[in-house]
């Protein structure tokens, strides 16, 4: 079974992101990218697919700019077995990149699709949702557990009060949630041996006309969201009950 | 402007944050009509949405094959009704998250996702960065796809409205699953706690608690409180407690009017999730730990010792 995994290039998860004073976007010049950690979760499960003989060859893919290079040669350390880099210099919603990968699942024809629930940067979570229904294969979001079992892929999903558990048609596109499993690292051997792995460019407009890529939505403004202020120490439980009884009133 | 709310709920009545959605809906119109899927009981939660301020009228889809209706059966059910709309609105929640992306994809539009204010018909601010920063946005698509987030709109009363009720199970002529997609089972952690959305008071741990046992302790605190307890993403990473109880930027995002954030240190996905609570109290024996920047009241002490006094302090 071929699987596609989908790894976004965004500002490291805990580098604290600051408005550009011109409110155009937020900085990033100098600052530290990384592979979202959702993405990580859906390459981890990848590797662990074939370790376990399920996946036959792995396909990373990620569409932005050239730097993203650097994201996809990160998947292939873990043990991704080439890449491709879908090169855009614009922005990309959620909308146009599920376009993109439908064109590169009718070229490559994975059996699934793997990528994170949701990129810490414009925080949509979409992809995987509009990915499977413009394919019309079934979805797994927010999935912790999965298992293949013939044809079936056996999914637990996180939802509100608590696990819901699927089983769903292959081909299918899964969103990988926290608990899925726990990524590695790569070990210096496997970056060196990466570099050697094939890493193959396209341009998005050689998949998709120039509409279907624009945005659809325009950013009017990004600005800081208002500052909560601290409060006061209280140096008791006594005290701090009294407050929030008699101050506060919430209690 | 025509506006349609996709209600969730749990097959006894609609979640409260359906009565924020439909709040956020008299943004772009007066009243907006209610779409409640489910199995067979789901007419009771129907005849509960027919008397939501605000609400024109309800559209029941209402058989046994919707009761755990996938998202793969019932987007292109929810995207044919959408013919009839400008807009469609859902309150955040895994139901939306999984369902309206994919009814915006087969409509061809960009959904906007956990939307925190309606500014115009087009223009929406949406948190990026778990709240780090909000962008305003404006749609260029001609019908609006939303999750609107319930702590950001006041909920409209759920009694006082007299919205007439029209079953379209029939004209759908699709079951709720489908080949692709089964419902197998659930596993549903019982409590009988509130629920974290919408308890007026929630009591999180985090990584200090130092195991699943210690929660107890919150436990003892939130009985005493009518709370429900949460707890942060390190906590959850660590075991202590299932991931429904994570709140933060990747679980769920509360507003309540107390929030207790006790051994948690404050992490930027962490915040994401409770910042918006009315008064933050928090405990942790850190005192320059990051939540102390955003706590109305910080007590800096030993958990250990200040729960069970706490617990103690709320005796009557």
């Amino acid at each position: 079974m071929k699987v596609l995994v989908g790894v976004k290039r965004v500002i490291d998860a805990y580098v604290k992101v600051r408005v550009r004073g011109d409110g155009t976007g937020v900085e990033t010049d100098n600052v530290k990218m990384s592979m979202n950690p959702f993405c990580e979760i859906a390459v981890e499960e990848a590797v662990r697919l074939k370790e376990a003989g399920t996946a036959s060859e792995l396909v990373a893919v990620s569409c932005g700019p050239a730097a993203n290079q650097e994201t996809l040669r990160t998947a292939l350390a873990v043990g991704c077995d080439r890449a491709i880099l879908v090169q855009h210099d614009g922005a990309l919603e959620p909308l146009a990149v599920a376009k993109i990968l439908a064109a590169l699942v009718e070229r490559e024809s994975p059996r699934l699709v793997l990528l994170g629930k949701q990129a810490v940067d414009n925080d949509f979570n979409s992809t995987t949702q509009i990915l499977a229904a413009r394919l019309g294969w079934s979805q797994g979001c927010f999935t912790s557990s999965l298992e293949v079992e013939g044809d079936k892929l056996l999914v637990a999903r996180e939802v509100d009060a608590g696990i819901e558990k699927r089983s769903l048609s292959l081909p299918s596109v899964v969103s990988a949630d926290l608990r899925l499993n726990t990524p590695r690292y790569a070990s210096l051997p496997n970056i060196m041996k990466a570099r050697s792995k094939p890493l193959e460019t396209i341009t998005a407009t050689d998949l998709l006309s120039e509409s279907d890529l624009a945005p659809r939505l325009e950013i009017l403004k990004v600005e800081e969201p208002p500052a909560r202020k601290a409060g006061v120490k209280v140096q008791s439980v006594e005290e701090l009950v009294a407050k929030l009884k008699d101050e506060a009133e919430v209690l | 402007m025509r506006v349609l709310v996709l209600a969730d709920h749990d097959g006894e009545s609609l979640k409260p944050a359906t009565l924020s959605a439909v709040a956020a809906a008299g943004k772009f119109a007066a009243t907006c009509d209610l779409l409640v899927m489910g199995g067979e009981s789901s007419r009771a939660v129907a005849d509960l949405a027919a008397r939501v301020m605000g609400v024109a009228k309800v559209r029941l889809v209402c058989a046994e094959s919707w009761q755990h209706a996938s998202a793969e059966a019932a987007a292109p059910f929810v995207a044919e009704l959408a013919a009839d709309y400008d807009a469609v609105l859902a309150p955040v929640g895994s139901f939306a998250k999984n369902l309206l992306p994919r009814v915006a994809a087969l409509l061809d539009v960009q959904p906007i996702t956990e939307v925190l204010e309606i500014v115009a018909a087009d223009t929406f601010v949406r948190p990026l960065y778990a709240g780090n920063a909000l962008a305003t946005v404006r749609s260029r698509d001609a019908k609006k796809l939303l999750t609107v987030r319930a702590t950001s709109f006041e909920a409209v009363a759920s009694e006082g409205g007299s919205a007439t009720l029209e079953e379209v199970a029939s004209q759908a002529g699709q079951a709720g699953e489908s080949d692709l997609s089964s419902w197998t089972a659930d596993e549903v952690s019982k409590s009988e706690r509130p629920e974290l959305t919408n308890a007026r008071i929630v009591i999180s741990g985090g990584r200090g608690m130092q195991s699943g046992e210690h929660f107890a302790l919150l436990e003892s605190v939130a009985d005493k409180l009518g709370a429900a307890v949460g707890a942060s993403r390190a906590a959850v990473d660590a075991g202590y407690v299932p991931n429904e109880y994570q709140v933060g930027q990747t679980g769920k995002v509360v507003a309540p009017d107390l929030y207790i954030a006790v051994g948690i240190s404050g992490a930027i996905q962490h915040l994401a999730g409770m910042k918006d609570s009315k008064v933050i109290a928090a405990i942790n024996n850190d005192p320059d730990a990051p939540i102390f920047q955003v706590a109305d009241y910080g007590l800096v002490a030993d958990l250990f010792e200040a729960l069970p006094a706490l617990s103690k302090a709320l005796d009557p």
